[in-house]
């Protein structure tokens, strides 16, 4: 699996063109993630890839070759946080409740809504720790799940920021 | 100044240095042609749009500016499909504006609607949609600039027909282009420099592989530096033919599955492989398990996402190739390759001594003869445009360039149809150069219908047809690879010379070796387009041959028989 963090203009058909590609490279999205940034003509992705270290080099520097991909970078082997929220609706009944309610404690769950005969739990993390969730809750019976997809940025000083102003030079027909 | 968005687009394209337009009308384009009709611009009307999107190409080819083809919506612009994936594919920096039908009946299927921007978005650099006339000037400024820098390719800009209707004012600095703000990656990497230069500075066989960028980079000059320098040889792709002179004797000529025999052995033998400005296509490299196994490479290349895409590289120098030549070359050592030449050259012999003209004249007419006599006639001064197959392979072969631009021919794609309005297309672009296409008798009658352009227009090229009542190439795999079984290949063609004579052009038939020389001769006189049908021997095949998925040395050659494989100076 490897992680790449894209900075997009924020325009119609942007989306349309980073899927397009990924078909062409027939790359398998395992993610894609879209989100406005700071700046609201800049959106922010984060494309989970089934692919190797070469196949993600490809993709980045083919999602680079798009015009509106104003940066593409493979963050997978750096030092970086990931986070996925899931919101799961469990069955559960008056017996089996407080049970419930604990196991969702230990992954730092939250219950976000309680009916008779279900509840819906929000956990946000790491892939593996809603995962993980996932299979403990299971054996009571998952009725729906949601999940957003990852989010990546990697740590500390090693910034990610789309780039600054600069004019482009004009070219003519001959 | 108040001006419609059709009037603005023809200002505009006139600004940026545009004299021809290939194109054909239709409903929701109408507004733009009669703007057309009151510009300077030199509007050519096709038979096709596939033609317009070919002319454009070989105009764009031919030159390397930015070539200008137009269309309808609906079948006008999906017309143009196969035109735009062969420029993708060969790099080749043209705009297509296509009209669209009006903003408000977007998305309904109304009549001529086809959502182009989507059909085409996996074959073009970019492609746009125009809605507003305030966004005319600027965005076709924009396609210009990514048509043509970088990695060039094919940009389309799709015009609703309201957006061409309404009325803004033109301000040429108000419309400056505004294209996303990208990081500028540096690519210089020190240690891949550092380790291409030692890997050239110690190879003992090694072997330059030389693409169409340094063609579209213009590094023609930077590159013969390179090579006199280095005095490394030289093996060219398809594309990349005329990017060094043919009669240099360090130009080994083509690789590839119809390269030369030694060219091919040379780059299986070799220590080093330095590419510049090529992208290790299959059709180069063969089996990629078995490719230069014992060969280093070095790979110069302006596109980022080639790199270790097909072969995997030692170094990699990402940039233009003029400035990456000429900044390796204060660091290369003059060196002397000449015992790996002679090795080259020993096993050049065997196919290249019996020279094609030594031949008896047994009064059969082979297409490698009717291409080297267009060769020694034309004295290889001639652009020469291409289709795609054997005719394609053997005039790689027997004709031979010496400049760039002079070769033009579909390479990535194969685009059959392509070597007619292709030619329209570059006679346009260099009225002074003589153009001869070269065509096969299956691709020729895919796009004829240009003819009539040629007549309508007044152009004068030459037309070889290079008739061997096949589709050639295809029936050569079917004798390699099918056991003869011609299925789909024997081709019917009328009388092509009096089918040039019905559109107004003169035709003429060629079937003895001795009619070559003078037909070509007295076509050439001639200050209109000539056709001539030159009916060669019908089951040719083009030796050698390295089959698909092959390794590049492991090739088909050709069977005793009195056929050459190469022709040498006449």
């Amino acid at each position: 699996m490897q992680t790449i963090v894209a900075y997009v203009q924020n325009k119609p058909g942007v989306l349309n063109r980073v899927a397009s590609l990924t078909r062409r490279l027939a790359i398998n999205i395992d993610s894609l993630t879209v989100g406005p940034t700071e700046n609201v003509e800049i959106a922010r992705m984060t494309i989970c890839a089934h692919t190797d270290e070469r196949g993600a080099l490809r993709l980045e520097a083919s999602l680079e070759k798009l015009v509106d991909v104003l940066l593409a970078e493979n963050i997978s082997d750096r030092p970086m946080l990931e986070r996925d929220l899931a919101l799961i609706k469990v069955a559960a009944d008056q017996q089996n409740r407080p049970h419930l309610m604990e196991l969702i404690k230990v992954f730092r769950g939250r219950v976000v809504d309680v009916a008779p005969e279900s509840l819906i739990v929000e956990v946000s993390g790491t892939v593996d720790k809603i995962d993980g969730l996932l299979e403990v809750l299971r054996p009571f019976g998952v009725l729906e799940m949601a999940r957003t997809g990852r989010i990546a940025m990697t740590r500390g000083n090693d910034l990610l920021r789309p780039p600054a102003e600069t004019p482009a030079p004009e070219a003519t027909a001959k | 100044m108040k001006l419609t968005g059709a009037e603005i687009l023809c200002e505009t394209l006139t600004r940026l240095g545009v004299k021809h337009i290939f194109g054909y009308p239709g409903g929701a384009i109408l507004p733009v042609y009669d703007a057309l009709g009151k510009s300077k611009l030199h509007h050519i009307l096709v038979r096709h749009e596939q033609g317009a999107t070919h002319m454009a190409d070989g105009y764009a080819r031919a030159t390397g500016g930015v070539g200008v083809a137009m269309a309808t919506s609906g079948p006008g612009a999906t017309n143009m499909v196969t035109g735009i994936a062969t420029a993708m594919l060969d790099s080749s920096p043209v705009v297509c504006i296509t009209g669209q039908v009006s903003s408000k009946l977007l998305g309904t299927d109304a009549f001529q609607e086809v959502d182009i921007t989507g059909i085409t978005m996996p074959i073009t650099k970019h492609n746009v949609v125009i809605s507003k006339v305030e966004d005319i000037a600027r965005t076709v400024r924009e396609a210009f600039i990514i048509a043509n820098s970088g990695r060039p390719g094919p940009v389309l800009v799709d015009i609703t027909k309201d957006a061409q209707q309404a009325t803004a004012e033109f301000d040429w600095e108000a419309s400056a282009p505004k294209l996303p703000v990208k990081r500028q990656r540096n690519n210089h990497d020190q240690e891949e420099f550092d380790r291409a230069v030692e890997l050239l500075n110690s190879a003992k066989r090694p072997v330059i592989l030389a693409g169409r960028g340094i063609i579209l980079s213009g590094a023609m000059r930077a590159f013969e530096q390179f090579v006199h320098t280095s005095n490394i040889p030289v093996a060219m792709t398809l594309l990349g033919i005329g990017c060094f002179p043919a009669s240099d004797p360090l130009n080994l000529g083509m690789m590839g599955m119809h390269g030369e025999a030694w060219v091919n052995n040379a780059i299986q033998e070799a220590d080093l492989l330095i590419a510049v400005g090529m992208r290790f296509d299959d059709r180069v490299t063969g089996d990629l398990r078995v490719y230069a196994r014992n060969a280093k490479k070095i790979h110069i290349e302006v596109d980022r996402a080639e790199i270790n895409k097909n072969v995997k590289v030692d170094a990699a120098i990402i940039g233009d190739a003029g400035e990456t030549l000429a900044a390796l070359l204060p660091h290369i050592h003059e060196r002397d390759h000449s015992a790996w030449m002679t090795h080259i050259t020993s096993s050049k012999g065997d196919s290249a001594v019996r020279d094609i003209q030594s031949l008896p004249d047994s009064g059969h007419l082979y297409a490698a003869h009717v291409i080297n006599d267009l060769w020694k006639v034309t004295q290889g001064n001639s652009i020469v445009v291409t289709d795609v197959g054997q005719h394609q392979m053997w005039e790689a072969q027997y004709y031979h360039h010496n400049a760039p631009r002079t070769l033009i021919t579909s390479g990535g794609l194969g685009t059959m149809g392509f070597a007619l309005p292709a030619a329209i297309g570059a006679k346009m672009a260099r009225p002074d150069a003589e153009v001869w296409v070269v065509v096969g008798d299956g691709g020729f009658q895919m796009t004829m219908c240009e003819l009539a352009t040629i007549v309508q227009e007044k152009i004068n090229i030459k037309i070889a047809i290079i008739n061997n009542g096949y589709l050639g190439m295809v029936r050569q795999w079917q004798e390699f690879f099918y056991d003869k079984r011609y299925v789909a290949t024997p081709l019917v063609a009328p009388n092509f010379a009096a089918l040039a004579n019905s559109f107004g052009i003169r035709g003429e038939c060629v079937t003895a070796r001795k009619d070559v020389i003078p037909t070509i001769e007295s076509a050439r006189k001639s200050e209109q387009t000539v056709l001539i049908d030159f009916r060669v021997e019908q089951e040719d095949s083009v030796y050698p041959m390295v089959a698909a998925g092959a390794a590049l040395n492991d090739m088909i050659r050709r069977p005793n028989n009195p056929l050459v494989e190469t022709a040498t100076e006449p």
